[in-house]
């Protein structure tokens, strides 16, 4: 078992044939998903990594039956393509794409909902469920299977994280980075059920960062509703107020959506909060003893 | 990105929000001749920087006659004007922006900015004109009416009946309020902003309301397709090695420790910089430099980094992923050819061809390039070299 994807997940590539589309479609067919066909308009008809492409998403559906999209299409189109996306009855939109205006993904994250289309991202690494399905840009060989759930906004802390489960003789069921926008797909608080009820995974580990308040809402739900042990950690404890630290989201404003209010409400949660990221193992395996 | 009060209100007047009358001014002589053009009797000279609080730190300042004027232009330009806002140093004013006076009954306060949560923007109004609205959220939440707008349906009267009912103005001002408030939400996403504060919002003698101060930011996402928006950047009121990074694709912030860091990714650049504090360091800068990792960006890393004279030591921390580590490696060593790097620096890479990375590093045998294992023995090694041990 696993969330979301697996090997049996039928996915298309929207921007299939441009250069990350292309170089990232190689390497998760590689690593065994079955990205069954691309959209790129106006090469509709013509064959791409030994796949078909389509020149519209509905095409591409009604023809491979895909249910993911795989979204790589340059920032000024990425709502375009994912309201085009919900449109065509796609079932979960993975937006890799980095640097989207904010408005835009308003506007399509609202119609996403209202066509119940599920996102992850903008800006994200995508998701992956180990062994069997890859669905972005992540280094695949790093994610070994096993019984742990993974959360992130960032990209290469999931893979810090990642790395460090596995070194303490863990593994992965699937993990999910869901981007540090302001604005976003799936979060943790639609994440943390999913990881709940999936049989095979016995523990969670949750990166937040600061900015926003997705951590807290996180906590309050893992406080009423989750079972399962979650180790979590936030990156920006030393960051200044006022700066945006990379991420577009990663701002502290008006004192608000700082490290230690976002450490203190999942300590309170029961969530075993770790100080240094170099710690993560090591705190999963203590509260994987118990 | 954020603007000028006086360009944020060239924006409005394109909009029909109400503001006052005003000239910008480089020198005296260009501020009395502002004040002559606008004529009357009173005029408010303001500093124009990228902060708030400029009132009590003395950069707003009456004026009743020409002479004044000229007097008070002299003193603000040129200071270096603190706020709590611009951290102890201040920031030096070059313009002042001169405006006519004005027949102020109250004093309110309006802005709009993204609900995270909410995922939609939001419109805040309060009669605690002129206070910082953080206290005010603080202190007397209560004193705060917000309204969400949903960006499908776009702004509507009832969002602007249930803030002028809110802040308890009589009948015949709510469609003066409405009017106002409707034509602030068309600028707020014609452009793209990130967020509007207009603090204080007055109502005058003659019922009217206009934007006193203006206060705006923008998504930087958006700045590709907001021309009009990118002419209004003042580059002089943005810290210079930010801007020179940023312009590598690196992204750049200074801090007052002095352990350097070069990482990949910007959570875990912020989670070096944590980790770095628990091992009992202080890090210098914030700094991502992209998915890359190359001879040059790494180079330029080490150019920025080294520009402040605190730093002790260079912990560069890269966990490889598409980026392969042996390339990394290579672009460390390139890079300490192409610049002078006179401090220790702690490299550990992780991920993809790690080991070759490690043997690559020991051959080429660079004397101040010490190799760690991991993330909490990089950072340990790392403060450890700072400190001079």
């Amino acid at each position: 078992m696993s969330i979301l994807v697996n090997k049996d997940t039928k996915v298309i590539v929207q921007g299939f044939t441009g250069k990350e589309g292309t170089f990232h479609a190689e390497q998760c067919m590689a690593y065994g998903t079955k990205i069954v066909g691309g959209v790129t308009p106006g090469k509709g008809g013509q064959e791409h990594l030994g796949q078909p492409v389509f020149n519209t998403v509905a095409e591409a559906v009604a023809s491979t039956g895909a249910t993911v999209s795989m979204i790589f299409v340059p920032p000024a189109f990425v709502s375009d393509a994912v309201m085009e996306a919900a449109d065509a009855g796609i079932a979960l939109a993975v937006i890799i794409t980095e640097g989207a205006p904010v408005k835009d993904m308003m506007f399509a994250k609202a119609y996403a909902v209202k066509k119940d289309m599920m996102t992850i991202g903008p800006n994200c690494p995508g998701i992956i469920t180990a062994e069997e399905c890859k669905i972005g840009i992540m280094p695949g060989f790093i994610f070994k299977k096993g019984n742990i759930g993974l959360i992130s906004k960032s990209g290469t802390l999931t893979y810090e994280s990642a790395n460090q489960v596995v070194k303490e003789g863990f593994g992965i069921t699937t993990a999910v980075g869901i981007g540090g926008d302001p604005i976003i797909g799936l979060s943790y608080k639609q994440l943390l059920p999913m990881f709940e009820a999936d049989p095979e995974t016995h523990a969670i580990v949750m990166i937040g960062e600061i900015g926003g308040d997705l951590e807290i809402q996180a906590a309050a739900y893992i406080k009423e509703h989750i079972t399962k042990p979650v180790v979590a950690f936030i990156a920006g404890q030393t960051a200044p107020a006022g700066k945006r630290m990379g991420h577009a989201g990663a701002i502290i404003s008006g004192g608000a959506g700082t490290a230690a209010e976002k450490m203190a409400a999942l300590e309170a949660a029961g969530v075993k909060v770790v100080v240094s990221p170099a710690d993560i193992g090591k705190a999963l395996a203590e509260v994987m003893k118990k | 990105m954020n603007i000028h009060e006086y360009q944020a209100k060239e924006l409005f007047k394109k909009y029909n929000v109400p503001t006052l009358r005003g000239h910008i001014a480089f020198t005296p002589d260009e501020a009395v001749k502002a004040a002559q053009e606008l004529g009357g009797s009173i005029w408010v000279v303001k500093a124009q920087i990228h902060a708030g609080g400029r009132g009590l730190g003395g950069g707003v300042k009456l004026a009743k006659s020409t002479s004044e004027v000229r007097e008070m232009a002299a003193q603000i330009l040129g200071m270096q004007l603190v706020t709590h806002q611009t951290g102890p140093e201040g920031k030096l004013v070059q313009k002042v922006y001169i405006e006519e006076g004005a027949d102020i009954k109250k004093e309110y306060y309006l802005g709009l900015l993204l609900d995270r949560a909410l995922e939609m923007p939001i419109m805040m109004a309060s009669t605690e004109g002129g206070m910082a609205i953080e206290e005010v959220a603080h202190n007397t939440p209560e004193k705060i009416i917000k309204v969400s707008i949903d960006p499908l349906t776009g702004f509507q009267s009832f969002h602007g009946r249930k803030l002028a009912f809110g802040l308890g103005l009589p009948v015949e001002e709510i469609n003066t309020f409405i009017k106002f408030a409707a034509a602030l939400y068309r600028v707020y996403m014609d452009h793209d902003a990130e967020m509007i504060e207009i603090n204080p919002l007055v109502k005058t003698g003659d019922g009217k309301f206009l934007a006193l101060d203006a206060k705006m930011g923008f998504d930087n996402n958006a700045l590709y397709r907001q021309n009009q928006v990118n002419e209004m950047r003042d580059l002089s009121e943005e810290e210079p090695t930010e801007i020179e990074a940023d312009k590598y694709g690196l992204s750049y912030i200074k801090l007052d420790g002095n352990v350097g860091c070069m990482v990949n990714g910007a959570g875990l650049a912020m989670g070096t910089m944590d980790t770095i504090n628990y091992e009992g360091g202080k890090p210098a800068n914030f700094l991502d430099v992209g998915g890359s990792a190359s001879a040059e960006t790494v180079a330029k890393g080490f150019d920025i980094i080294l520009k402040d004279p605190n730093v002790k030591a260079i912990f560069v921390n890269i966990f490889g992923g598409i980026v392969r580590c042996d390339r990394v490696a290579n672009g460390i060593i390139e890079a300490t050819k192409i610049t002078n790097v006179n401090v220790p620096v702690i490299v550990r890479l992780d991920g993809t061809n790690a080991i070759e990375a490690a043997e690559i590093l020991k051959n080429a045998g660079i004397a101040n390039i010490v190799a760690a294992t991991d993330l909490a023995d990089g950072a340990r090694k790392a403060v450890a070299a700072a400190k001079g041990e």
